[in-house]
C-alpha cells in the first residue's frame, strides 16, 4: 500500500500542515513522559465516571474503557465548511429519500434506485407505507462516517440513521482535553461542541407532534444497562434533563404513551429511542422482545408520539442503498453531491461480482445489513482460507455484498507506548433534523485503530477515539 | 420521577446499609471467637453471625456448618449466597448504573467506587486482609452516606434512597438484638457472667455505640439498657425508634412533595406513635423476642406499602 496522508504532515512530506504548526511543535517540546501521565490521568477519570462500553459476546469483561488517545485531530475552518455543506446536503437527501420511499415513491418510478432493493429490504418497513411522522422528519440524528486519503479526499465510508451512537465520547473527550490541556485550547480557537445535547433537545422539542402542548414531555428508551451503549444512553439523558426510561416504564392507553411515575401515569410526547425498529413494539415487530412496549406503534400511527427517528429509517443506511446515494442526492436535490461515496461494487450486479471475485485480495467486503466491523473481509490483511470463505459466501448470496476498494485512510499522530506514531482514523460527524432545520455540530468522533497499519476503526474491535477540533477562521 | 427510579434509589439504599451491616457482624464474628472462653463460644459465635444476618435457611441450604472460613466467605463473598456483601456492592452498583442520571456525580463515584474496589481487593483469606477488606466496605459505606447528605437535592430521589436505608437499618438493628437474646450464649453460660457481659458490649461495638452506651447511661453494661438503647432511645442513629423516626419523615416529604399521602404514612405514623409510648420494662415483660419478630413483620408490611404506593 502506498503510504497513507497524515493529517499532521500531509502527504509523505515531513512539512507540518498549517493548522497543526502550534500542536506540532507543543508536541515537539512536551517530555514524553507529560503525554504518557495525561493519559494514565484521562483512563482514571474515565473508569472512576464509568465511562464505558458493553461488548457483544463478551460476558466476561462485560464492561470496558474505549481507549482515548490525548492528541487532538484539527479540521481547519475551509476543509469543515465543506464537509458541513456536504453533510447538510446529503441528510437532507436522505430525509426526502425516506420520505419519498414511504410516500409516492417517486424515485422507484424514476429508476434511480431499483424497486426490488427497497422493497424487499429487510429494513423496509411496509407498516410504515403511506404513513407520515409528526413534522415530516424521518432522520432526526445521523452519523455519517467520512474518511479520507488525502488533501482534498473526503469519502462518506457509510451513512448511520437508525441509532447512531458514539456522540457522548465526542463530548467527554472534548471535556478531558480541556481538564488536561488547557494551554492548547489558550493557543488553538476551537470551536465548541457542547451545544449539541442543546441543539438535541431543540431539535426533539421541535418535533414533537401536534397533540403535545407547549411543553412537550421528551425521554431517551434505551434497552437497558446491559446494551453496548448504556453508558451514552444515560449520559445524553442526562445532558437534556428527561427521563432516562426502558419499555416497562411506559404503557399505552387510547392510543396515547404514558410514563409509570411515582405520582402515577405521565403523558409521553417524544421518544429518542435508542431501540431498534425490531424490538420498540412486539405487537407490531418481533412478539419475543422485552425491550419494547405494547402498543407503541398504534400510538404513533395515531400521530400522538414522535420517534426519533422514526421508524423504517434503516433502508436508507444499507450499504446496497448507499452505493446509489449520488444519484439520490441529484434526485431529490437538483445538485452534485458535496461527498463522495466511496467508489463500490454492487455484488447483485453480475459484472460487479465478476470483478470482485478476481480480485478479493485487494479489496475490502460488507455485508450490505452488517455494523460495527462484523462480518466483513478486508481482503490484504486476510488468510487464503478467509478469501475462500468469503468467495464461497459471495457466491452463494452476492445481494447481501457489496466490496469496495482498501482505501489509504488518513493517519494522526497517537500516543502508542513509547512515543508518536501515524494510526489511521476515520470520523463520523453529527447531523440534527427538525422542522425547524439542519444543524452540524463543528467536529464528531474521531475513531482511531490502534493496532499499526490496522484499518479498523470500531471500538467493538479495539479501535479508540480522540477529541475532534474544528478550528475557526 | 419514574416508579422504576424510585425502587432502583430505594434498593441501592437498602443495599449499601446492609454491606455495611454485614460487615459489622463479621467484625464483631471475629471479636466474639477471640473471647477467652470454650471451644463451642467460637462456633456460637460464627453461627450467630449467620442468624443475624437472616440467612441461616440459605446458609444450611447450601450445606454448609458454620466455621470461621465458612462463615467469613459466605457473608462477605458468597457465590451461592445472594445478600453476600459483595452482592449486595454490586446489586447497589447496578441500581445505581441503572439511573444514572438520577444521582450526583459525587454519589455515583462513591458506589462505582466501591465496585471497583471490590474487585480490585479480590477474596482475601488471610485474617489481617479480611480485616482491612471489612474497613474498606465501612469507609464505602460512609462515602456513600457523606456523598448523599452533601450533594443530593432534598428531593424525591434523596427520600426515596434515605428511604431504603432507613428501613433496612431498622432491620438490621432488630435482627442484632433478636441474636443476642436467642443464640449467642453457650448451654452453661450464666446470664449476667463474663461471656454474657463480653457479648453484649462486642453488639454494641458493633453499631459503633459503646461509647454512646456510656455516655447516655453512665452505667456498666446490662442487657435492659442495650435494649433501651438500640429500640428506644431516639439520640441514637441505629435504634428502632431513630429509624422510624426517620421513616416517618421521609414518607412525609414524599407526601408533601406529592401532595399525597396514603397507606405507607399511615402505617409508619401509627407505629412511631406507639413507640413514642413504649418503656424498655413492658417490652422485656412481655418478651423481646416477641416483640422484635412483631417489628420485623410490622416493617416487612411497611416495605409492600411502600412498594405498592410508589414502586410499581
Amino acid at each position: 500500500m502506498t503510504k497513507a496522508f497524515d493529517e499532521m504532515t500531509g502527504g509523505g512530506s515531513q512539512e507540518v500542515r498549517d493548522s497543526y504548526r502550534a500542536l506540532g511543535a507543543w508536541l515537539e517540546q512536551a517530555p514524553p513522559d507529560l503525554l504518557r501521565a495525561r493519559s494514565r490521568q484521562a483512563e482514571l477519570f474515565f473508569r472512576r465516571m464509568g465511562v464505558t462500553f458493553a461488548v457483544h459476546g463478551d460476558a466476561e469483561s462485560n464492561e470496558r474503557l474505549i481507549p482515548f488517545d490525548v492528541v487532538p485531530r484539527i479540521i481547519d475552518a475551509a476543509e469543515w465548511a465543506l464537509l458541513e455543506k456536504g453533510l447538510k446536503q446529503r441528510v437532507t437527501a436522505l430525509n426526502a429519500f425516506l420520505r419519498d420511499i414511504y410516500g409516492p415513491q417517486e424515485c422507484l418510478r424514476a429508476g434511480v434506485v431499483p424497486t426490488d432493493l427497497i422493497l424487499t429490504n429487510p429494513q423496509y418497513r411496509p407498516e410504515i407505507q403511506g404513513r407520515r411522522p409528526p413534522g415530516d422528519v424521518w432522520c432526526h440524528i445521523a452519523g455519517i462516517d467520512l474518511v479520507r486519503t488525502g488533501e482534498d479526499g473526503f469519502y462518506v465510508l457509510e451513512d448511520n440513521v437508525r441509532t447512531p451512537s458514539g456522540v457522548s465520547y465526542m463530548l467527554e473527550n472534548r471535556e478531558m482535553m480541556m481538564r488536561l490541556f488547557p494551554d492548547l485550547f489558550a493557543e488553538y480557537r476551537v470551536r465548541p461542541v457542547d451545544a449539541y445535547t442543546d441543539s438535541l433537545l431543540r431539535s426533539l422539542q421541535a418535533s414533537a407532534p401536534a397533540t403535545a402542548g407547549a411543553d412537550p414531555t421528551i425521554v431517551v428508551l434505551t434497552p437497558g444497562p446491559f446494551n453496548s451503549a448504556y453508558y451514552e444512553h444515560s449520559f445524553l439523558a442526562d445532558k437534556l434533563g428527561v427521563e432516562l426510561i426502558q419499555g416497562g416504564d411506559l404503557f399505552v392507553n387510547d392510543d396515547t404513551v404514558f410514563m409509570r411515575t411515582t405520582e402515577g401515569p405521565k403523558r409521553v410526547d417524544v421518544i429518542y429511542r435508542r431501540i431498534d425498529d425490531d424490538f420498540l413494539d412486539p405487537l407490531t415487530f418481533r412478539p419475543d422482545s422485552t425491550v419494547g412496549v405494547p402498543g407503541l406503534m398504534a400510538a404513533y400511527h395515531a400521530g400522538r408520539v414522535t420517534l426519533a427517528n422514526a421508524v423504517g429509517t434503516g433502508v436508507a443506511d444499507d450499504k446496497a442503498v448507499y452505493t446509489y446515494m449520488p444519484e439520490i442526492i441529484r434526485f431529490f436535490t437538483g445538485e452534485e453531491a458535496l461527498l463522495k461515496n466511496v467508489p463500490t461494487w454492487r455484488c447483485r450486479e453480475p459484472e460487479a461480482l465478476k470483478a470482485v471475485l478476481g480480485q478479493l485480495d485487494q479489496l475490502v467486503v460488507k455485508e450490505v445489513g452488517g455494523s460495527g466491523g462484523y462480518g466483513m473481509l478486508v481482503g490484504p490483511a486476510a488468510t487464503k482460507s478467509e478469501i475462500e470463505d468469503f468467495r464461497a459466501r459471495l457466491i452463494a448470496d452476492p445481494d447481501d455484498f457489496i466490496a469496495q476498494p482498501t482505501l489509504s485512510l488518513s493517519t494522526a499522530p497517537t500516543l502508542d507506548g513509547g512515543g508518536l506514531a501515524a494510526r489511521h482514523v476515520d470520523l463520523r460527524p453529527f447531523v440534527l433534523t427538525s422542522p425547524a432545520g439542519t444543524r452540524v455540530t463543528p467536529g464528531g468522533l474521531t475513531r482511531v485503530a490502534l493496532k499499526p497499519g490496522s484499518l479498523v476503526v470500531n471500538s467493538s474491535q479495539g479501535g479508540g477515539t480522540k477529541d475532534t477540533w474544528v478550528l475557526n477562521d | 420521577m419514574l416508579s422504576r427510579t424510585a425502587d432502583n434509589l430505594y434498593w441501592a439504599g437498602r443495599y449499601m446499609e446492609r454491606a455495611d451491616f454485614l460487615a459489622r457482624i463479621l467484625e464483631a464474628a471475629i471479636r466474639l471467637a477471640a473471647l477467652p472462653a470454650r471451644d463451642e463460644a467460637a462456633v456460637t459465635a460464627w453461627a450467630s453471625a449467620i442468624a443475624s444476618s437472616g440467612v441461616k435457611g440459605a446458609f444450611d441450604a447450601a450445606g454448609r456448618t458454620p466455621s470461621e472460613t465458612s462463615v467469613r466467605e459466605f457473608l462477605a463473598f458468597g457465590g451461592d449466597n445472594p445478600t453476600s456483601i459483595k452482592a449486595c456492592i454490586t446489586r447497589a452498583r447496578t441500581n445505581a448504573r441503572s439511573v444514572r442520571t438520577a444521582l450526583t456525580v459525587e454519589l455515583w463515584e462513591a458506589i462505582n467506587g466501591a465496585w471497583n474496589g471490590l474487585n480490585e481487593i479480590g477474596e482475601p483469606s488471610r485474617r489481617d486482609d479480611f480485616v482491612n477488606f471489612l474497613d474498606f466496605v465501612k469507609s464505602t459505606a460512609l462515602a456513600v452516606e457523606g456523598a448523599t447528605s452533601r450533594t443530593m437535592l432534598r428531593n424525591d430521589a434523596y427520600w426515596f434512597l434515605r428511604l431504603g436505608m432507613a428501613i433496612e437499618r431498622a432491620d438490621n438493628t432488630a435482627r442484632l438484638l433478636d441474636v443476642k437474646y436467642h443464640l449467642l450464649l453457650p448451654p452453661g453460660e450464666r446470664i449476667g457472667g463474663q461471656l454474657d457481659y463480653f457479648q453484649w458490649e462486642t453488639l454494641l461495638r458493633e453499631v459503633s455505640a459503646l461509647t454512646a452506651y456510656r455516655w447516655v447511661y453512665r452505667e456498666s453494661v446490662r442487657p435492659w439498657l442495650v435494649a433501651d438503647l438500640l429500640l428506644l432511645n431516639r439520640q441514637m442513629p441505629r435504634s428502632l425508634a431513630s429509624c422510624q423516626g426517620m421513616i416517618v419523615s421521609y414518607l412525609e416529604r414524599l407526601a408533601a412533595d406529592y401532595g399525597r399521602r396514603g397507606p405507607a404514612q399511615r402505617l409508619a405514623s401509627a407505629r412511631l406513635a406507639r413507640f413514642n409510648e413504649a418503656r424498655i420494662e413492658d417490652i422485656f415483660q412481655s418478651g423481646l423476642h416477641e416483640y422484635i419478630q412483631a417489628f420485623l413483620n410490622e416493617n416487612n408490611a411497611l416495605g409492600a406499602a411502600i412498594h405498592e404506593q410508589y414502586l410499581v
